[in-house]
């Protein structure tokens, strides 16, 4: 065996200590978590915190749904926006648009990547959720107010600062990653294979669909799974153009809050023990929440993943 | 080698000017409420200026600025709402106002001016009861005889974030209807039962600019920096005021403030003929037990009590009458500080 170069084993157990603050910190961040939330969870437990719709530091009643739902509503919305969106840009970017037009868009993408959160959320405050309350809202309000059944999801008074607007400042930000990742994954399918198909007589629309779709499919998923990351855990964006008002509406034209946004609103002025408490508690809840989520999406990329390898 | 001991070398100065920092005995350290922060930092310059020493706030809210001081980990905290005799007593702190803050009603109504609304205690809280609904709900009308008001739906701006103005708010809400105290109470977070939130001062100003027909609550200080359209209330003794310094220094004169209580008040429908009704102190809180810590702060705003008005009134906060700076001067001597 090869003696080893002592500088090597050195270096390798730097970079294992690296790696292994990454776990340390999970763990650290996991266990401060629970005990600073202990005082609330052994007052409300966990089924009951979860489901309890009542949130009142005046009376130091604490429920979690009202946070949860809008955290998922956001969620929801904003990735309904932006996936469709995302692949769009990327598809665009490398089967469709000009040579000269490649560049400038793929910097334009990662330039809306590295906008602070909080600009978005003044951007949307300032000028965002006025357009919405004038123009938008009341015109959606107009179109689909009567259609039966969807009506239920615009109703109220169209103020701007809501879980639409909120939705929509959220898929702004969390398009660039998909759309770039979706972008490098479309770039990776072989030349070879498309070539083969437009000699065969297929259309540019088939191309895509049957071919760089399906071959780059696990890393649209990638890009879709960080998104969803991102799109749980954005604070001040949301915080400004939410309302941060604790029930559980079906309107979308309605104020909400989410974990994150209730954190970030109330976090410094809580005075009680039991309300500092719950708001770890929160947090705790979120940490689980994105754990569990982020790992769902490992796992079905990882099995798609086996299946296109096979 | 070479790497490691550059290595053991950076690793060695980054120590030791931690330590040299933390060796710094001349400055102050504290921490706690963002509204008096502007003041206390620009405080904080010219007594640095004056004497050398340094003091660090930190604007980390209230809640935070309790804690710190309850850990022992500042000098002094810094609070909006004050801390009740037994709770101070519990942790052996002792309390004292520097400044008044004042919290306004801003409305946005086609054709209504600068102070041209009139409310009083019964309407303002039903309209954030949601009793009220419209502008032109008689019990309004009936205060503003003169003015054409709309009818139409009135859109309540609250805070969305915690804090001490909805702290100051809410417990005039709470002193004034009974219904308030026991449907809502009073905090710095409360459960509102209408109307939508606006993160800061800023965000509810905001919203009341572009939202027809709403009326939200800000900061004195920020409705006159940003010449928001606020309204006339009704104070305890039946006159209807507009907020400016002279009727908040009515409020803190005719304050309850009491050193035997250590000065725990609110300036709440305080009974001055020309008291704005809605107003508060903001606290500083020193430990007992840490004399030394607690000398060189009270030395400060000692300073600042007799040095900081005219600074205080630039920045818009509301400077303690005479005769509570002597009753705060007798407290720290009877504290031995």
């Amino acid at each position: 065996m090869k003696r080893k170069n002592p500088f090597d084993l050195s270096f390798s157990l730097l970079t294992a200590a690296a790696s292994a603050t990454v776990l340390l910190l999970i763990a650290g961040i996991f266990i401060i978590l629970v005990k600073e939330s202990s005082l609330s969870i052994e007052k409300f437990g966990i089924y009951k915190f979860i489901t309890a719709v009542d949130w009142n530091p005046v009376k130091e009643i604490f429920g979690a749904a009202t946070s949860i739902y809008g955290t998922f509503i956001t969620t929801f919305i904003a990735m309904l926006i932006a996936i469709p969106t995302a692949i769009g840009i990327a598809i665009f970017v490398t089967e469709a648009a000009p040579n000269f037009l490649k560049g400038p868009i793929g910097a334009a993408i990662e330039l809306l990547a590295a906008i602070p959160s909080i600009i978005y959320g003044m951007w949307g405050l300032f000028t965002l959720a006025p357009l919405m309350s004038r123009y938008i809202e009341p015109a959606l309000q107009k179109t689909l107010g009567d259609v039966p059944v969807i009506n239920v999801l615009f109703q109220g008074t169209p103020m701007g600062i809501d879980i639409l607007t909120s939705s929509l400042i959220l898929s702004i930000m969390i398009i660039p990653f998909t759309a770039s990742i979706s972008r490098d994954s479309f770039n990776l399918t072989p030349a070879v294979v498309k070539e083969s198909a437009y000699a065969m007589g297929a259309t540019k629309w088939e191309v895509i669909k049957n071919i760089v779709l399906p071959y780059s499919k696990l890393g649209v998923f990638g890009g879709i799974a960080l998104s969803l990351g991102r799109a749980l855990g954005e604070t001040m964006a949301v915080a400004f153009v939410l309302g941060n008002k604790h029930h559980i509406t079906a309107s979308l034209l309605d104020p909400a809050s989410t974990i994150t946004v209730t954190l970030a609103n109330e976090f410094t002025e809580a005075d009680t023990d039991l309300y500092l408490s719950s708001l770890f508690y929160l947090a705790l809840v979120l940490f689980v929440l994105s754990f569990v989520v982020l790992a769902a999406a490992k796992f079905f990329l990882f099995r798609a993943e086996r299946r296109h390898s096979r | 080698m070479k790497v490691l001991k550059l290595f053991t070398m950076v690793i060695t100065a980054c120590l030791s000017a931690l330590i040299s920092f933390g060796h710094a005995s001349e400055n102050i350290n504290a921490a706690g409420a963002s509204f008096p922060a502007p003041l206390y930092q620009a405080w904080a310059y010219d007594y640095n200026k004056a004497t050398g020493i340094r003091i660090n706030y930190q604007s980390i809210g209230s809640g935070g600025g309790q804690r710190q001081i309850v850990n022992r980990t500042v000098d002094f905290g810094a609070s909006d709402d004050p801390l009740k005799p037994e709770q101070l007593k519990k942790d052996n702190l002792i309390q004292f106002p520097t400044v008044v803050g004042g919290v306004v009603l801003i409305v946005n109504i086609a054709g209504v001016k600068e102070g041209g609304l009139r409310l009083d205690a019964d309407t303002l809280s039903k309209i954030f009861l949601g009793e009220i609904k419209t502008w032109d709900d008689n019990r309004i009308k009936a205060l503003n005889p003169k003015i054409v008001l709309p009818a139409k739906a009135i859109t309540v701006v609250h805070r969305s974030d915690g804090s001490g103005t909805t702290a100051i708010f809410t417990n005039y809400l709470a002193a004034v209807s009974a219904d308030w105290k026991s449907k809502v109470g009073e905090g710095k977070a409360v459960k509102w039962p209408v109307g939508i939130g606006g993160k800061g001062n800023e965000g509810v100003a905001n919203y009341v600019r572009q939202t027809s027909n709403s009326i939200g609550y800000v900061e004195f200080a920020y409705a006159k920096q940003n010449r928001l359209a606020y309204t006339q209330l009704k104070n305890r003794a039946g006159n209807f005021m507009t907020p400016g310094f002279d009727s908040f220094e009515d409020a803190a004169e005719s304050g309850d403030f009491d050193p035997k209580k250590d000065f725990y008040t609110w300036l709440n429908n305080t009974p001055g003929k020309n008291s704005w009704p809605i107003a508060g102190a903001t606290f500083i809180l020193l430990a007992k037990d840490k004399t030394a810590q607690s000398a060189k702060a009270v030395k400060f705003f000692e300073w600042a009590l007799s040095n900081g008005d005219v600074k205080a009134k630039e920045l818009i906060y509301v400077p303690l009458p005479k005769n509570l700076k002597d009753k705060i001067r007798a407290y720290w001597k009877q504290n031995s500080l």
